[in-house]
């Protein structure tokens, strides 16, 4: 069970970075940008089992 | 500057951060600790050895194993329950190191929670490692955190439940291993961690577990030794002769019944064993500190902690001077030489007799460095990696 429930929640932070990436691109405004750069870092370093 | 190069400006600025921080998480994860153990190191096995649930994994740690000449009592020594807390690892790894037995059975454990010792606290700006100075140079540890690394377990429930009592506990320390005694096969990483250990203190026939930690200076359990009830009159014994004999106040406490998951209420409720803890002060823990960094972590100055004491919200002291990382191990180790030596006198049957370890004296005087081993002279076979 333990195994199902981490790899839906990696899945959910795939998900996560992926919709955090497109954003950045989607976006206008530089600020978001940044915004948006400084949130999906914490969520990269878990998908790839940094931190 | 168009919109494209401004995106990318800021991509690779957000890219070369995650490269950088990304380089220093997995090196800090992966970095290797020697330890040259101690001539009376009979044995090193893997907590695997006891319990096959947690083979593999992060926390299958080393165990140390020294036997004396002559039979006695079996004491087993943690270190590294809460990483964050050095004073224990390294008192437990100057025992490792040096410790020569005469009488009895001494199982050290210088990495309990193996996991936590590979991250620090998230958000925490903790440093990655520290480095303790030798008179052959400086040997590095990794700082470590309370909690099991989130890579090797992970997620959190919303509420901690404690196995077997039920008790409601903060949803992190699911991933403490002082809140997870006695722990379960079938549980989590943490669990299974604590339930090899119950599964070897039974098997070994341990007569006493102790635990060793720090604390910050805010919070009341600290400078003490916490018994369960099996072990309240060695623990008084040890803490009344501490304070009379050595030059630093050591006080006691029972370890309440009806607080669950820690090592000196579960091992004496699921073993024959009596658990002790042991504390320390350490102000880098306190949530009114400075600078976080390796200085303070060593030296345990800091003028906030300090100002905090002159209000009047500690329960040590501190002063300019702070709590020097050998005052801190000095404590720890005079604190189980003389557990030592105090069973010794309460069970003549049963002896305990060590040799060759500093007391705190000594630890304050010549540097805790000066007990550490130099891995580029150890002897072939003598030398492991934590």
């Amino acid at each position: 069970m333990d195994i199902i429930i981490t790899f839906i929640y990696y899945c959910l932070v795939a998900f996560v970075s992926a919709v955090l990436i497109y954003n950045f691109f989607k976006t206008k405004e530089w600020q978001k940008e940044v915004l948006t750069i400084i949130v999906v870092l914490p969520f990269l370093l878990r998908l790839f089992m940094l931190k | 500057m168009t919109p494209m190069i401004r995106k990318l400006v800021f991509g690779f600025a957000g890219l070369a951060l995650l490269v950088f921080s990304g380089i220093s998480f997995y090196q800090s994860r992966r970095l290797k600790e020697p330890v040259v153990v101690s001539d009376g190191v009979t044995q090193v096995v893997r907590l695997s050895k006891y319990f096959s649930g947690v083979e593999g994994t992060a926390n299958d740690c080393n165990m140390y194993i020294l036997e004396g000449k002559e039979p006695g009592a079996t004491f087993c020594i943690l270190g590294g329950t809460h990483p964050e807390e050095p004073a224990g690892r390294l008192a437990a790894w100057i025992f490792a190191e040096n410790a020569v037995l005469q009488k009895g059975r001494l199982i050290v454990v210088l990495s309990a929670n193996r996991s936590a010792t590979t991250v620090t606290r998230v958000g925490g700006a903790y440093p990655p490692e520290f480095s303790i100075p030798t008179s052959w140079g400086e040997q590095g540890f990794r700082m470590g955190d309370r909690w099991s690394n989130p890579l090797d377990q992970w997620p959190d429930p919303e509420v901690y439940i404690h196995y077997p009592s039920g008790q409601y506990l903060a949803y992190v320390d699911v991933r403490n291993l002082n809140r997870c005694w006695p722990g379960r096969p079938n549980g989590t990483l943490t669990e299974r961690t604590t339930y090899a250990f119950m599964e070897m203190i039974r098997k070994e026939k341990v007569d006493i577990v102790i635990d060793l930690h720090e604390a910050e200076l805010q919070y009341p359990v600290i400078s003490t030794i916490v018994s369960h009830e099996k072990a309240q009159d060695l623990a008084a014994i040890v803490s009344m002769t501490l304070t009379d004999m050595e030059g630093f106040k050591m006080g006691m406490e029972f370890s309440p019944k009806n607080l669950h998951g820690l090592s000196h209420r579960e091992i004496g409720d699921f073993s024959d064993a009596a658990g002790l803890l042991f504390e320390a002060p350490e102000p880098f823990l306190d949530a009114t500190r400075g600078k976080t960094n390796t200085e303070q972590l060593l030296t345990g100055k800091d003028d906030f902690v300090v100002r905090a004491g002159q209000h009047g919200l500690l329960f040590e002291k501190i002063d300019a001077n702070g709590w020097p990382i050998d005052k801190r191990v000095g404590r720890h180790t005079s604190a189980v030489l003389q557990t030592m030596v105090s069973w010794t006198e309460m069970h003549p049957d049963k002896p305990m007799v060590c040799d060759s370890i500093p007391r705190y004296a000594d630890v304050v005087a010549r540097g805790l460095g000066q007990y550490l081993r130099n891995p580029a002279l150890a002897k072939p076979g003598r030398i492991w990696y934590e």
